[in-house]
């Protein structure tokens, strides 16, 4: 052996490498420890979501800010169009329309691209024993550092239209982690399941188009006063608003709080089970 | 450190391969719906496969297993169940030591990525820290005989015998515990081939298990210890390679 060549069986208790693997059928414990180590694979996952941002954008020359300047540029002209069509101020649509788009942004990337987490990364999963719940934690990983980017029109829009904004602003923390948990659970279950039935990511776009026009987005909640269901009954409503009203300057409501929290529980329980089950076939059907 | 050793109780692996009706949640639905009256190729039964039945093995450290069979006996599965990536859907399996598969020496490589990027990226898919990366990298630029120059650039842009040099390097850098090979590898022009023997006889000297499949009789023997054959998902015969090479080829000449 050349001196500069690492015995890596001797270096092993040095890093997260399996050198231990058992598997008896106790899905829990399996499941369980495909987590952890999958936590412990970051320096991966985050290395993979980089490239698959900087791969992306990489023929143009400003990068990642590519999408940010389109984003900006569908923003202002929506707003321009429709805050025309309904009558209303600018100083206070275009605020709405361009958070709207950024969280919006951040849910379908999450939801569409979820649908390819397992098969997007066939090759591998089929022939290493990674942890596989670094899959979705790399795709949720590379469309939050889109969202950061996307972020930027909304310091734009503060600044040009003077945008109060209170101490309320924090609570994007509480709400940005909720989003962002909400997205790894779906991208999990999602991954899963379109790699079984390969009509699902399909299904999830069709479904995500027409929530986006029945949510308040381009539209706003005022607008709807007769029908108050279609808001509160709508799931996504309460996803935007968590981020929407501290970014506008005033809290979000406890129903909005309430309805993601609840949502949360449920589908991390539901979908840990879902994973305990089905985390060894994943390979047989990418 | 803990000797290594593979330990196989009764696994079983069975999957069913799937139709595209079956692959459609839409016509799933449907037939579940309509207990079977529309959409009724999902009902048709699937073809399932039942790739290994209830394989026992133990492997021990200093065993060099050499695995034969015809194809589809399910030599490869056997080294994907090993590898960790294939979870039995039956049976108990055990393993311990850092565990190592050269089945595909480009695996992970992206092709729009520079050659540096890909060398960390592999180390990282094996479970090193960057600090251990960090220590390989000149070594396995140095055996690639590519310059800086050219692994600042993306591997797109190599010739396939660049990549396969540098895809070689990479896979065959860490030095595992347990080394499984589906087939010897190897790779590049005359020069590099005989650099690539030497390596690859390093790294089966230096690992403490071996499981390797081949069809070559003569790598078999001039590698291995011991060695099993599979037949139809079981294993049929178990012991020293010439033994099971004699069976092997006894068994193909009467059934064929």
């Amino acid at each position: 052996m050349t001196e500069t060549t690492a015995n890596i069986g001797a270096m092993a208790q040095s890093s997260m490498r399996r050198t231990v693997w058992e598997w008896d059928g106790n899905y829990t414990r399996s499941a369980i420890d495909d987590v952890r180590l999958g936590l412990g694979y970051w320096p991966l996952w985050v290395r993979l979501g980089w490239q698959d941002v900087m791969l992306r954008y990489r023929r143009s020359m400003i990068g990642p800010f590519w999408l940010t300047i389109s984003m900006g540029i569908m923003v202002f002209a929506l707003g321009f169009v429709y805050g025309g069509l309904f009558g209303m101020e600018l100083k206070r649509y275009l605020p709405f329309l361009t958070i709207g788009f950024l969280v919006w942004g951040l849910i379908t990337a999450a939801l569409n691209e979820g649908c390819q987490t397992f098969i997007e990364s066939e090759g591998i999963i089929r022939q290493i024993d990674l942890p596989l719940s670094m899959f979705p934690l790399r795709v949720i990983w590379r469309n939050l550092i889109i969202f950061l980017h996307n972020a930027v029109i909304y310091v734009v829009v503060v600044a040009v239209f003077n945008v109060v904004l209170d101490w309320s602003l924090l609570l994007i923390i509480p709400g940005l982690f909720l989003l962002l948990a909400n997205a790894l659970w779906s991208a999990t279950l999602l991954g899963i399941l379109s790699a079984r039935f390969r009509d699902l990511p399909q299904i999830v776009a069709s479904v995500l188009q027409v929530a986006f026009f029945i949510t308040p987005i381009i539209w706003m909640p005022e607008a709807a006063t007769t029908r108050p269901l279609l808001i509160e009954a709508n799931p996504f409503y309460h996803f935007i608003e968590l981020m929407r009203a501290p970014m506008l300057g005033h809290a979000p409501t406890l129903t909005n709080w309430g309805v993601v929290l609840v949502i949360t529980l449920l589908g991390w329980g539901g979908t840990f089970l879902f994973y305990r089950r089905f985390h060894g076939r994943i390979a047989y059907w990418v | 450190m803990a000797t290594s050793t593979i330990l196989l109780e009764n696994v079983w692996v069975e999957y069913a391969i799937y139709g595209l009706a079956n692959r459609s949640l839409k016509k799933t639905l449907v037939g579940l719906v309509s207990r079977g009256r529309l959409a009724r190729e999902v009902n048709e039964e699937l073809a399932r496969v039942v790739a290994l039945k209830g394989i026992s093995l133990r492997v021990d450290d200093g065993d060099r297993l050499g695995v034969v069979g015809a194809n589809g006996a399910g030599k490869t599965t056997l080294l994907r169940v090993m590898a960790g990536a294939l979870k039995p859907a039956r049976g108990r399996i055990r393993r311990v030591g850092f565990t190592s598969s050269l089945f595909d020496v480009s695996l992970g490589m992206n092709s729009e990525a520079s050659g540096w990027d890909n060398i960390i990226l592999r180390g990282l898919y094996l479970g090193l820290t960057l600090l251990e990366i960090r220590a390989l990298v000149d070594e396995i630029a140095d055996f690639s005989g590519l310059t800086p120059e050219q692994l600042a650039r993306p591997v797109r842009t190599y010739s396939s015998g660049m990549q396969v040099k540098l895809a070689f390097s990479i896979s065959t850098a860490v030095r595992p515990d347990i080394l499984l090979l589906d087939e010897w590898i190897s790779a590049g022009d005359a020069a590099f081939v005989e650099k690539a023997r030497q390596r690859m006889n390093e790294l089966v000297d230096q690992s403490r298990i071996l499981v390797f499949a081949t069809h070559y009789d003569w790598l078999l023997a001039g590698t291995c210890n011991r060695a099993i054959c599979l037949q139809d998902g079981s294993i049929v015969a178990d012991g020293p390679v010439a033994d099971t090479l004699a069976f092997y080829h006894g068994n193909q000449a009467s059934v064929g």
